[in-house]
């Protein structure tokens, strides 16, 4: 995304209620159901080339003849949502989506769509249940289920641009907070929203700013944007697509704590939400709504962001401030609560960007309005990022409560490629694989626990029949050996333990007994293990065994991987009774394993076989069997 | 690296630059070291032994300080990096679909570990835990180009490029 040029020029407010005033002199100019042309540029749609959409159309904008109708905005933003069908347009006021533009689609939407009212039907959205095609964005399943409360802004703003974000009600909080509320009075109303941390923990928000307060000192609200679980994008998404709504909750915390220095810890790879950061805080300096002074108030509260070095461990908090301070990342025990001595020994805040993002709203619509989204124990929403074997790939919020089902096969349209369902990964390294028995239980923060996994921060992962459970247990236990800080002899010792186990088990290798071991040290590092990250770290292992002991055992006992994945533990073969002799699968072998005429079914040489799944991923007549 | 010795032949390292990182950006303050390794890093795609030396003599925290962040955090780097940069994404999404398979293919071929360069200097392979464009798993980013649903054949291409410049 490009800074925007901003055509009105900013003025700094001087009282809370300048800020309604400026609000409504921005709709005077910019009426918000003038025509736009929103393009996605958010994570997953501007590695599918949404930028060069964007300058196209851009082009295409300028140069076509409008012979005196209003001529539309265009608007770089940040996620649209369905991440799987970028990159993504959205045309407003009429709210007709897009999927999949390329470059070369640019004319026609312009000419067809924007000039004549004229729909696309080759770009609109395929419902792969019903085959129907949908034009609308109202219409697709997988935004009709939603409840967009965080997401409200995403994919409607200019990221780079807080005029954008000020028209749709940003910094309303702050100035409501500001003007008629006393700090323990947003104290009370996040209390009594039931808003939980978002992070993964799941500790009472309110009760943690309320705890917070009371200690002496210097205070400091930190924001954990060191998203680091593999396969979680809704902080990115969220910093990059709406960076205020994160730093307004922060001030508003900033205020309820009695703090005027706030930090921002972002994960390194995530470079572009850094400039969107740095440019809103920048901008809203500018206008009064952080830094000193603000609204004309006296209140003074100060961000700076820093920038992660790339350790997983940092993610939790204790571990989080350490690295603030310039020093190793290593988690330090719990019974120092980082609410009274936390960075710089201090009173310090912290809270996941999720969290903040829903502060503002609670604080405008009041506790009661939160609380009423979502279940008793798990008030409101929660924003997750659908991603795996699953077809709509993508950002969701939903709130608290709705089944796993629902998400998996409404919100995410199912299994593609005619597939069966057989895990949901949630929680990152930390969480678990919920079987197929489970996916009427609610989303919630005691459900998901109650079956061995946890909520964690968003993420939540599709496993299909081709994933070998074995494989992810350790797929994710290789991750936390590389990840652990090695403080801690349960974490750095079991973990390494169980990698050697696993690697044993996917060679080919394993023994009797294996189970049982792998089992005992997961249940020792539980116990033991001195942060969060470590008590955990033995989920990925326990809650596969579990539920899927009978795959360990195949694994052990007949050295048979079902699944297809361990490479040692199967062959391909073609049924010839399937095999239609199409040739794909020929083509596409990297080692010319497979031989056969045209329309005659083809045979592969297992000795050359490489089993890069090239075939069986490709063959559309599910001819390529797992022996 | 086993024992700090110096096996590279270093660059020419710019002092007044580093004075610059180290006093202007970040205020000579201890609290910002990791983001002054990092803007040295950014200068010279590695950290190099000396100018970290003069880091640890400006701001005065031990050498071995130094060294215990740069061994810690993974986007640090003690060694040169190559000419072209390939970064391999095995975060979950990507894991699933063949991110694992395609390490595997490059280093096999490029005969070189994940995070090691090729002795002519010209190729570092790296992971990257998870850079959340997990609806176009696999991805492959190559020289910082992001690409996406990349497979096999990719990284073939990139090798013969590579074995042709």
């Amino acid at each position: 995304m490009t800074e925007s040029i901003n055509t009105i020029p900013f003025s700094r407010m001087f009282k809370p209620k300048e800020l309604e005033g400026y609000r409504k002199n921005l709709l005077s100019k910019n009426d918000p159901d003038s025509p736009k042309i929103l393009i996605c540029c958010g994570p997953g749609c501007q590695p599918s080339g949404s930028i060069e959409v964007a300058e196209e159309i851009k082009k295409a904008v300028i140069e076509a003849g409008w012979n005196g109708k209003v001529i539309p905005q265009v608007k770089m933003t940040g996620c649209h949502g369905l991440c799987s069908k970028g990159p993504l347009v959205t045309i407003e006021p009429e709210g007709i989506f897009y999927q999949k533009v390329k470059p070369k689609d640019v004319p026609e939407i312009v000419e067809k769509t924007l000039l004549n009212g004229e729909l696309i039907k080759r770009l609109e959205y395929k419902n792969p249940a019903t085959k129907q095609t949908h034009s609308h964005t109202k219409d697709i399943p997988f935004y009709g289920r939603q409840t967009r409360l965080v997401l409200k802004n995403i994919g409607h703003i200019d990221p780079f641009d807080i005029n954008d974000a000020i028209m749709r009600g940003a910094y309303s909080g702050l100035a409501k907070a500001l003007s008629e509320m006393m700090p323990g009075q947003i104290i009370n109303e996040i209390k009594a929203s039931g808003l939980r941390g978002r992070g993964g923990a799941g500790f009472s928000t309110g009760v943690k700013w309320e705890s917070c307060a009371s200690y002496p000192g210097t205070r400091y609200i930190i924001c954990n944007a060191d998203e680091g679980d593999p396969g979680a994008f809704m902080d990115r998404a969220l910093l990059e697509g709406d960076p205020h709504s994160v730093l307004e909750g922060m001030a508003l915390a900033a205020l309820a704590i009695g703090s005027e220095r706030g930090y921002l810890y972002v994960r390194l790879e995530y470079p572009l939400a850094v400039k969107t950061l740095t440019q809103g805080i920048r901008q809203a300096e500018e206008l009064g709504l952080l830094g000193k002074n603000i609204m004309g108030t006296g209140f003074n509260f100060e961000l700076s962001i820093s920038r992660g070095a790339g350790a997983f461990v940092c993610g939790e908090s204790s571990a989080l401030m350490s690295s603030l301070e310039g020093k190793v990342g290593r988690p330090r025990p719990k019974y120092i609560r980082s609410v009274e001595k936390g960075f710089q020994d201090s009173p310090s805040n912290l809270n996941n960007v999720e969290t903040y993002a829903n502060i503002a709203d609670i604080i405008l619509n009041g506790g009661k309005w939160y609380k009423d989204f979502g279940t008793e124990e798990s008030a409101g929403t929660k924003v997750f990022s659908l991603t795996g074997n699953i077809y709509n790939i993508g950002l969701v919020e939903v709130p608290m409560g709705v089944s796993l089902r629902e998400m998996v096969y409404e919100i995410g349209g199912g299994i593609p490629k005619k597939r069966e369902f057989k895990a949901v990964q949630t929680g990152g390294p930390s969480g678990g694989c919920i079987p197929k028995q489970f996916l009427d239980i609610p989303v919630a923060f005691g459900s998901l626990a109650k079956v061995g996994s946890i909520m964690g921060s968003g993420g939540m992962i599709v496993l299909d029949e081709d994933s070998c459970m074995v494989e992810i247990a350790r797929y994710f236990t290789h991750f936390l050996v590389e990840e652990s800080c090695g403080q801690c002899t349960p974490c750095r010792e079991g973990l390494i333990r169980m990698l050697e186990i696993l690697n044993r088990i996917t060679k080919g290798e394993g023994q009797d007994g294996d189970i049982d071991t792998l089992e005992e040290l997961g249940h020792f590092m539980t116990d033991f293990s001195l942060c969060g990250l470590g008590t955990s770290a033995g989920n990925p292992v326990l809650s596969t065994i579990k539920y899927f002991r009978e795959e360990y055992e195949v694994h052990i006992q007949n050295k048979k991987c079902p699944a297809g994945v361990c490479k040692p533990l199967f062959n391909y073969s073609i049924d010839a009774n399937e095999c239609t002799g199409c040739g794909k699968c020929r083509l596409r072998c990297p080692v010319n394993a497979i031989t056969g005429e045209k329309k005659k079914p083809h045979t592969m040489d297992r000795d050359l076989c490489i089993k890069c799944q090239e075939c069986y991923k490709n063959c559309d007549f599910r001819a390529i069997m797992i022996i | 690296m086993a024992a700090i010795e110096v096996k590279y032949q270093e660059p020419e390292i710019d002092f007044t630059l580093i004075d610059k990182i180290i006093r202007d950006e970040y205020g000579g303050n201890k609290e910002n070291l990791i983001m002054m390794m990092q803007a040295i890093q950014k200068q010279y795609r590695y950290l190099p032994y000396s100018a970290l030396k003069y880091l640890s003599d400006f701001i005065g925290i031990p050498f071995t300080k130094i060294y215990e962040i740069a061994t810690f955090y993974a986007s640090f780097c003690l060694e040169p990096k190559g000419k072209h940069i390939v970064a391999i994404c095995t975060g979950t999404a990507c894991h699933l679909k063949g991110g694992g398979q395609m390490v595997e293919h490059l280093c096999q071929r490029m005969g070189i570990q994940p995070g090691k360069t090729t002795p002519d200097m010209k190729l570092t392979i790296e992971t990257v835990n998870c850079l959340g464009a997990c609806a176009v798993a696999p991805v492959v980013v190559i020289d910082e180009k992001y690409n996406p649903e990349a497979d096999l054949s990719l990284l073939n291409d990139f090798i013969d490029r590579l074995k042709a410049e």
